[in-house]
């Protein structure tokens, strides 16, 4: 499992993918936060990282699935999956593998991002005036958030030889599970009944809860089932339809 | 380190990709599994790693079942898959420790200096597999393959593709490598067999058509010589005498035969004395021995005679 963790984190900067990964995210973030006078932190009345919390996953959206795209699709365009298959790891170390070398990408890309929490905190009046329980609370969310996104885009990966489909796929299932359940809770069955419950399936729902500051382990055993149920099926993909 | 084919089958579908295929190979021999494209030669080798599960019967590698220890099987054998997938935008020494890491070798770095050595990488090694001919880049297959010094390889089609100097590198690499391990491979090039293989198995269509030494095979298949005989205007069977040491007459042709004979035995004065007499036109005819790539492709082609 290491040796693939090692290999794809490597990758990541060999071909510049998280190089550019990194950059894109902390420079449209750092745009929105500081520049662009709308969402800019610096004329905001009020020091809080909430405008960088909201846009982060709509960025994530995008940028995960191109991170998770190449994994598996490369490997069965390249016929490389044949040749890992028949060394000695298991499907479950190669899913884990690379799941976690994105997962480690996304946490390299927003570790950068506490310089904003570092600026905030001294420009706060007075100084370190700051829900620190929150923003620790959102980071928390984000990075779940990004390894449930992360877990899509592997099973998307493993779907495709295309990167491309696989890409589409990925951000597709990230958008519904983000924000389709949020729509979906709106429609006039569940609306008034049901809606509430709805929206409990969909990430949103969770991320948000993550940010306001007090860890409930439901939200943390709804993104970690997420993960957990769609890297199974990524195996049992790599398992029982390429291998068959 | 002895491998062991036991009735294995596997259906995609409705088809038969292979049908109950068995063989053995032990240690030092080389097998060559031959067979046009399409046969099942790949699709067998990928069970026999354990990449594919077989829809019937067993292979054992060093008394392992592959279905039932995946993990000490894939530690056992070196596997080169059909058209050397490689990852081109890694560097040969880069590539080689990856797949070193997989196994456990007390000094990987070591290692892949020695392979790259061994396989005669050495005057690319700072390249990028991208970068490399063709022929180098089935080196870095082969080297990846052996790399934890395995003692089954197998190898699915190593010499695809190169030309013929190239051709004749592999080969001598190949054959080195079969005196110590028990080494698999597959071609559709006849020559290659005679060049490297102890034992042969054919196959056509997922049918096994021969599984026997090289020796066996070729005395079997040599005992024929073939001679064509053209006649001037239409010719049956029934007008040709039988003549002593004929083994069979075949009508291949309105206007021609051929007669099959043990080897060493030139018929073609008996026949032409023959035709004489008969008042029978010779205007062609013929003496062929049965080459090696005729046994592939009597046992192998569809029959066009």
């Amino acid at each position: 499992m290491w040796v693939i963790y090692k290999k794809e984190l490597t990758t990541f900067f060999n071909n510049l993918t998280g190089y550019l990964v990194l950059g894109v995210f902390l420079t449209v973030m750092g745009l929105f936060l500081f520049v662009f006078p709308e969402t800019s932190l610096l004329e905001s009345n009020f020091a809080s990282l909430e405008p960088f919390f909201e846009m982060a996953p709509s960025l994530f959206l995008f940028l995960v699935p191109a991170i998770t795209m190449r994994l598996l699709a490369e490997e069965r365009q390249l016929g490389t999956l044949a040749l890992l298959l028949t060394k000695p790891i298991d499907e479950m170390g190669l899913v884990i593998g690379k799941f976690l070398a994105a997962v480690s990408l996304l946490f390299l890309a927003l570790v950068p991002t506490l310089f904003y929490y570092i600026t905030l905190y001294f420009l706060g009046s007075p100084v370190g005036n700051l829900d620190t329980g929150a923003i620790m609370g959102s980071y928390l969310g984000l990075l779940l958030l990004g390894s449930a996104f992360a877990s899509i885009g592997m099973l998307a990966s493993s779907l495709t030889e295309s990167q491309i489909v696989a890409f589409v796929l990925a951000v597709t299932g990230c958008f519904l599970f983000f924000y389709g359940f949020y729509f979906l809770s709106g429609l006039p069955v569940f609306f008034g009944k049901w809606d509430a419950l709805v929206q409990q399936f969909g990430m949103d729902y969770h991320y948000h809860a993550l940010s306001k500051g007090a860890p409930d382990t439901r939200d943390l055993i709804y993104f970690l089932s997420v993960i957990a149920i769609f890297l199974l099926i990524t195996r049992f993909v790599l398992q029982y339809r390429i291998r068959s | 380190m002895s491998v062991r084919v036991e009735g294995l089958t596997k259906i995609y579908g409705e088809q038969k990709a292979i049908d109950k295929l068995s063989f053995q190979v032990e240690k030092g021999q080389i097998l060559g599994f031959l067979g046009p494209n399409g046969a099942g030669k790949s699709t067998t080798m990928k069970i026999l790693t354990g990449y594919l599960p077989p829809t019937e019967g067993s292979v054992e590698i060093g008394g392992f079942d592959v279905q039932a220890n995946p993990k000490e099987i894939r530690r056992l054998i070196g596997y080169l898959p059909e058209n050397n997938p490689l990852y081109g935008d890694l560097y040969i020494k880069e590539y080689l420790h990856f797949v070193a890491g997989f196994y456990p070798i007390k000094n990987p770095s070591a290692r892949v200096s020695e392979v790259i050595d061994l396989i005669g990488l050495t005057p690319e090694k700072h390249k990028k597999i991208g970068a490399l001919s063709k022929g180098y880049k089935q080196r870095v297959g082969l080297a990846q393959a052996i790399i934890h010094d395995p003692q089954v390889l197998i190898l699915d089609e190593p010499t695809t593709g190169l030309d013929p100097n190239q051709l004749v590198e592999i080969r001598s690499l190949i054959k080195a490598l079969g005196k110590e391990k028990t080494l698999i491979f597959s071609t559709h090039i006849m020559q290659e067999v005679t060049a490297l293989c102890d034992r042969v198995l054919i196959i056509k269509d997922g049918k096994m058509q021969a599984n026997d030494t090289l020796q066996n095979l070729q005395s079997t298949f040599q005992g024929e010589w073939v001679t064509t005989v053209t006649f001037q205007g239409p010719f049956t069977l029934a007008h040709f005498k039988i003549i002593k040491d004929v083994q069979r007459i075949r009508q291949i042709h309105t206007d021609t035969i051929q007669v099959i004979t043990a080897p060493g035995i030139d018929v073609r004065p008996l026949i032409f004395r023959q035709a004489v007499k008969d008042d029978n036109i010779i205007i062609g005819m013929q003496q062929d021995r049965r080459s090696v790539e005729e046994i592939f492709q009597k046992l192998t082609g569809s029959d066009i005679q």
